[in-house]
């Protein structure tokens, strides 16, 4: 068993991959928990493949290297699957959650990947709820889901801490109910 | 008695932002420049929102920012900017005028590479080309370490035997921008750890004239440099002493440098700021293996605490120096000084002072990614007991382990 608990998060530049890793990891944060987030820092380009990572430990996270072997994959935008080598590193032991329209067995097939896979449609989800594509907050639904390794009441904490003021009462829980309606739908 | 901090998921330029928040300066110039501008972003909210008193000067570059906070503290001001990388290389002139006129300024650095190629990542080539401007130089590992040394720095800089500026240094975006655990000390508490800044002469004082920089030639320059020296070597115990009295809040320690699992280590590798982090975890799974392997961890780059540091590594049997800038055509700038002070314990010290079998590595240009398994092929190499004095480079195309 591993000192830290360790995610990948994929997406694409501008969907909110490192700010899903912050939401993850401030929720852990509230239960005592050492914590570190970071996305891997490259030119920053809109649409651009790239990385967010969150550690997750109950001792001090001493590293700073990017996370080599995940307990969990998340893939916020599954068009990545053709491009991105996105289960490197990720054990057999490991859960993969993909958002996409498609099942997880034939996302296992493509991928070639014989550990735990979920998906769900975190795209629709979210322009339904919050009328936009940000599929990133429903994608923590899953997790929570899928692994346990934080709480709904503390994403929903770290949530509302965040959007409160920014955006206002009804678009905070808008993006609340997407992410219980991901957690619901994962599969 | 440690008072409870509060605990936070900020990132290394928010926590110094935090910290400057506390320390409440009179003037703050600013001028942004990547990876440093999450530092002044969050303050200038700070000042925005009126949680701060500063006088918060926006200039046009960072030679303007430096010069503000000459002007702001000549004058009897607590003056702090910060930059990074190119910004610092445009204040270089004036670093040495901050120095030289013995102003207290305190300016944390997000450490980021130079120009050419243009880079925004992180390694040290900015305060290595910054290092002999008479600076105190402190290197932080994390964002915990940057806010606690930030405060550290005000009353280093201001104590009436060292009146020299302070950098504080921390990795650009590896801390900088990553979100960690935070202890947040109470308002009141680092309030009264920095105090007020009571200059003992200041510009504005129209009871006791002075003048700030006047003509130096060959009658008393020589004799102005000496006492910045003098200043600077004398920096090293107060900034003891202070570490001695911020670790009564904090709980923390303010060594020299630090030392992990070294006491006993054959193999030691010497690296500064984020890297540390990762050394000691490499460390754990090979003494977990029965490697017997340690690091040290200088903080205080400037001054350099050349003798501590050399009875620290004698009688080791390998150290390897990793270094996150070059230095072209010269050992690597940590190197230097490892090899400097162990070539100083050989010649003035005890006869049966073993100096250990060298290797310098430069890593990390440019914010390349060091991953735990290189820093694993690095003690693997010392305790090998194969290896030449050429200078190893980690993670570059085309090089061989």
């Amino acid at each position: 068993m591993k000192d830290i608990f360790e995610i990948r998060i994929h997406g694409r530049g501008g969907q909110g991959a490192k700010t899903a890793a912050q939401f993850i990891v401030e929720a852990a944060l509230s239960k005592g928990k050492h914590i570190q987030s970071f996305p891997e820092y490259g030119p920053e380009r809109a649409g651009a493949p790239m990385k967010a990572f969150a550690r997750i430990s109950d001792k001090e996270i001493r590293t700073y290297a990017p996370v080599v072997n995940p307990e969990v994959v998340i893939v916020i935008d599954h068009t990545l699957l053709d491009s991105v080598d996105v289960t490197e590193g990720l054990g057999e032991d490991g859960v993969l959650l993909v958002n996409t329209p498609h099942d997880s067995d034939s996302i296992k097939k493509q991928l070639k990947f014989n550990g735990k896979c979920m998906t769900v449609d975190a795209t629709k989800i979210a322009i339904e709820a919050v009328g936009r594509n940000l599929p990133n907050t429903p994608m923590i639904g899953a997790l929570i889901k899928a692994t346990g390794c934080i709480s709904m009441d503390d994403i929903e904490e770290s949530i509302n801490h965040k959007f409160l003021k920014k955006i206002g009462e009804e678009k905070t829980k808008a993006t609340i109910n997407a992410v219980k309606k991901a957690y619901e739908e994962v599969k | 008695m440690t008072n409870s901090p509060k605990t936070k998921a900020l990132t290394g330029a928010q926590a110094v932002a935090q910290a400057m928040r506390q320390i409440n300066p009179d003037v703050v110039s600013v001028f942004p420049i990547t990876p440093q501008t999450a530092i002044m972003m969050q303050f200038s909210q700070f000042h925005a929102d009126g949680l701060v008193e500063t006088e918060l000067v926006r200039v046009e570059s960072e030679h303007s920012a430096m010069s503000c906070c000459v002007g702001a503290s000549a004058a009897g001001a607590r003056a702090m900017t910060a930059t990074a990388s190119a910004g610092l290389a445009l204040m270089w002139e004036i670093l040495g005028v901050a120095s030289g006129l013995r102003l207290p300024i305190i300016m944390p650095v997000v450490n980021r590479a130079l120009s050419a190629p243009i880079n925004i990542h992180g390694d040290h080539s900015d305060a290595m080309g910054a290092r002999d401007q008479g600076w105190i130089q402190i290197f932080c590992e994390n964002g915990q370490e940057a806010y606690e040394n930030t405060m550290l720095a005000v009353k280093l800089a201001e104590h009436k035997d060292v009146m020299l500026p302070v950098m504080v240094c921390q990795d650009g975006f590896i801390t900088s921008h990553g979100v960690q655990n935070v202890n947040l000390f109470e308002d009141k508490v680092v309030k009264k750890f920095v105090g007020d800044y009571e200059p003992k002469k200041w510009l504005l004082n129209t009871d006791d004239p002075v003048t700030y920089g006047p003509l130096q030639l060959q009658d008393y320059y020589f004799e102005t440099q000496k006492q910045r020296a003098d200043a600077m070597l004398a920096s090293k115990k107060i900034y003891l002493e202070i570490g001695k009295e911020l670790s009564k809040i904090t709980g923390s320690n303010y060594p020299l440098f630090e030392e992990y699992k070294l006491k006993d280590a054959e193999a030691v590798i010497v690296v500064m700021s984020s890297t540390a982090g990762n050394t000691k975890v490499v460390i754990d799974k090979m003494r977990a293996e029965g490697k017997k392997v340690g690091l040290l961890k200088p903080k205080l780059f400037r001054p350099f605490p050349y003798t501590e540091i050399a009875k620290a590594l004698a009688n080791k049997k390998y150290v390897a120096v990793l270094d996150r800038s070059e230095n072209y055509g010269a050992n690597a700038p940590l190197f230097g000084e490892i090899k400097n002070a162990l070539f100083d314990s050989v010649v003035c010290g005890d006869k049966d002072v073993c100096v250990p079998k060298l290797k310098s590595y430069i890593f990390g240009l440019g914010g390349r990614n060091i991953f735990e398994s290189d820093i694993e092929d690095v003690f693997d190499v010392l305790l090998s007991d194969n290896f030449d004095n050429k200078v190893g480079y980690i993670g570059l195309r085309g090089e061989e382990k």
